[in-house]
């Protein structure tokens, strides 16, 4: 058992390793954007988060869980101030949920959400969840931005990716041709469609914006105090700066005599 | 021992008791320093602000962390979202174990350089070997915590490195787990251990000083002080030398914190940890690379009458790369200390040194993956051989062959034949 795992472990990279590299060498480079809440004074998108989070709740929330929020964190109270919305917008998000608890007598009931509860998952366990889903599990999207490489990049260019499979390749059962997934071959079917949604500020909702504002809102949601972190940084490194300033002066000054 | 005289009755009522000011007084302040260390001395003062850093954060971290694999995860998310300040705890802390190391490494390379390890600084040195083997353990055990993929897989495969010993080795795994498996009893010695360890770090550091003093420092030139005129008092000169050095490195500390805290991570360690599925690819944090290149590059020793299979060998040579440190006094033959001084084992160092990131390099590439026609695995055997190769044959052969160039008289003496007359007028006022 422990020799397999170290096996497993360490021959992971001899095994997998080369189909993937050879897969990989296929794999176009990602689209680069220019994301919001990039660069040292980068900072989110609202409106682009919370038509985001509209695509999410209509659309993903079908089959991804987003198990590290809350429906408060959209709020005014949530972490780095929240998405923008107001507490009633919150209140009535949460309550179209339902989830489970127990009454005064102890016995399993189901009540409307409330900002304080995390997100409904869509799926009860992990069993129920690939039942559903020709055998795949559905990815929980609190961290996806952080825990890809590329980032936001990538999760955009999966969103926009979809394609015919080149001819000549055979496909699984149920699987989609991805351009940008690695193997190119991924369960989920394409999420978004153009009108997949419908966009309350009237902004047209093709699959480009649908999937820019996903990513905008996703960035949000794997780091909700990503805004604090640049405006504290900022500061910071102003406050080095002239810190360090003053020190070299300070070490010209005191070793000009040994010098 | 004299305390200085400009001191308050209460001052002197606690020294005649408890001498600890005269002592702050006699290794901070009077302390004689060489007048010629350059900025490369200046990390090993930056690599006590990151432990001092390391151990504050750590600290409230572990105020708000839950060492259980149901919540371990989920308890760091907490912490970066609904901790105040709790972000900012957590990236210096994560970001913090990097530049530990890059200051370390600087540090070890810089007394390579400089023959900082050679007699009377030998027990100094290999202190600071041992402080480089318990930054590592808690590093590693520190990497566990998230409970991460990486977190995970990261630690079945480490520990299962003492699977290679022979006979007992999987009693030795069993038994370092707790249990058939990285699991909960991992997790909670290890965050147990992750706590203990910076603190014995703590001790050998005051052990490492200790030694530091009894000498003093190492110099650019590697001579000895011939007198009071080769010294400087440790403050104000150093002090303001090591807080300016101290205000650059916050710099660059700070715009990793703040504006790319995730850069040296890995993405897979926001997957939630999950036995039953391996990553892609197995890597350490990039300051373990060229150990795990080494670890990965040795193949089946042969030795006339049995074979010491390659895990073993790895394991072996991974140790080994470190334990050959703390030999380096005795395998460098040369008494001459400064490279500046030995015009051939200044090329070899900065051979090493491209070695070291060669290793690094292969550490995080596949095998056999290939770059310029050559597969990453030849690389890793030549780099590992040629890692061994430097302390076990160059080092004790150049020290025969090398023809140094001449020392200077002494430190003022170099120091001052590059300052222009009228400069050296001020030296009086001073």
């Amino acid at each position: 058992m422990r020799r397999l795992a170290f096996a497993a472990a360490l021959g992971a990279s001899l095994l997998v390793g080369p189909a993937i590299a050879q897969e990989s060498q296929e794999t176009p480079p990602l689209p680069k954007l220019e994301w919001p809440f990039e660069g040292v004074f980068g900072a989110f998108d609202r409106g682009s988060a919370q038509r985001g989070f509209q695509v999410y709740n209509e659309v993903c929330a079908n089959c991804h869980a987003l198990r590290l929020l809350t429906y408060g964190d959209l709020g005014p109270s949530g972490p780095g101030g929240g998405l923008g919305f107001g507490l009633d917008e919150v209140k009535a998000v949460a309550a179209a949920k339902q989830v489970p608890d127990t009454n005064d007598q102890g016995e399993p009931i189901t009540r409307p959400a409330t900002p304080a509860d995390h997100f409904v998952p869509p799926f009860p366990n992990e069993k129920a969840a690939r039942a559903a889903n020709n055998g795949a599990l559905p990815p929980d999207l609190s961290l996806i931005v952080k825990a890809r490489a590329g980032g936001p990049d990538y999760v955009y260019a999966i969103l926009t990716g979809y394609k015919e499979p080149p001819p000549g390749m055979k496909m699984g059962e149920g699987m989609n041709y991805n351009e940008y997934f690695p193997g190119h071959q991924i369960a989920m079917p394409p999420p978004l469609s153009d009108n997949s949604v419908t966009y309350a500020d009237g902004t047209s909702a093709t699959v480009d914006q649908e999937s820019y504002d996903l990513v905008n809102f996703l960035a949000w949601a794997a780091e909700p105090t990503l805004e604090e972190r640049h405006r504290t940084g900022i500061k910071t490194i102003l406050f080095l700066l002239v810190l360090t300033g003053i020190l070299y002066a300070g070490k010209r000054r005191i070793w000009a005599a040994v010098h | 021992m004299d305390a200085p005289r400009k001191q308050s009755k209460v001052i002197r009522w606690i020294d005649e008791r408890l001498p600890i000011f005269a002592f702050v007084d006699h290794e901070l302040n009077a302390y004689p320093t060489p007048r010629n260390l350059s900025y490369w001395w200046n990390f090993g003062s930056l690599a006590g602000f990151m432990l001092v850093t390391m151990i504050a954060t750590g600290i409230f971290l572990a105020m708000q962390y839950t060492p259980h694999v149901d919540f371990a995860f989920d308890s760091v998310e907490r912490i970066m979202r609904d901790v105040n300040w709790g972000w900012l705890m957590r990236y210096i802390h994560m970001n913090g174990a990097s530049f530990f190391f890059i200051v370390t490494y600087i540090h070890v390379f810089r007394g390579l350089y400089y023959g900082s390890y050679k007699y009377p600084r030998e027990l100094l040195w290999m202190l600071g070997v041992v402080i480089l083997l318990l930054m590592m353990a808690t590093a590693f055990m520190g990497y566990v915590l998230p409970w991460g993929q990486m977190s995970f897989w990261g630690a079945t495969v480490i520990t299962n490195l003492f699977s290679a010993i022979p006979i007992v080795g999987n009693d030795i795994v069993t038994w370092l787990w707790g249990g058939f498996a990285v699991g909960n009893p991992t997790l909670n010695r290890f965050y147990s251990l992750h706590y203990l360890l910076p603190f014995l770090i703590v001790g050998v550091v005051m052990l490492h000083l200790l030694a530091l003093h009894q000498h003093g420092s190492n110099n650019p030139l590697g001579i000895d002080r011939k007198g009071p005129q080769d010294s400087i008092p440790f403050h104000p000169y150093y002090t303001i030398k090591d807080m300016f050095g101290l205000g650059v490195f916050l710099i660059v500390y700070a715009a990793f914190v703040f504006f790319m805290p995730n850069a040296l991570g890995d993405p897979e360690n926001y997957i939630p940890a999950n036995p039953l599925q391996t990553p892609p690819e197995i890597v350490p944090e990039w300051y373990f690379l060229p150990y795990y290149a080494i670890l990965r590059s040795v193949p089946d020793i042969w030795l006339l009458v049995f074979t010491i299979p390659s895990k073993l060998a790895g394991v072996l040579c991974l140790f080994g790369s470190i334990g050959v440190l703390f030999v380096v006094p005795w395998l460098d033959t040369s008494p001459v200390r400064s490279s500046r001084f030995r015009p051939v084992y200044r090329w070899f160092f900065w051979v090493l040194v491209i070695d070291a990131f060669a290793l690094g390099a292969v550490g995080a590439h596949r095998p056999d993956a290939v770059i310029g026609g050559i597969s990453y695995l030849s690389i890793g055997r030549v780099g590992t051989l040629y890692y061994f190769f430097h302390f076990l044959v160059l080092l004790p052969l150049l020290g025969k062959i090398e023809r140094p160039r001449p020392l200077p008289a002494s430190i003022s003496a170099a120091v001052l034949k590059s300052v222009p007359p009228a400069a050296s007028g001020k030296m009086e006022h001073a």
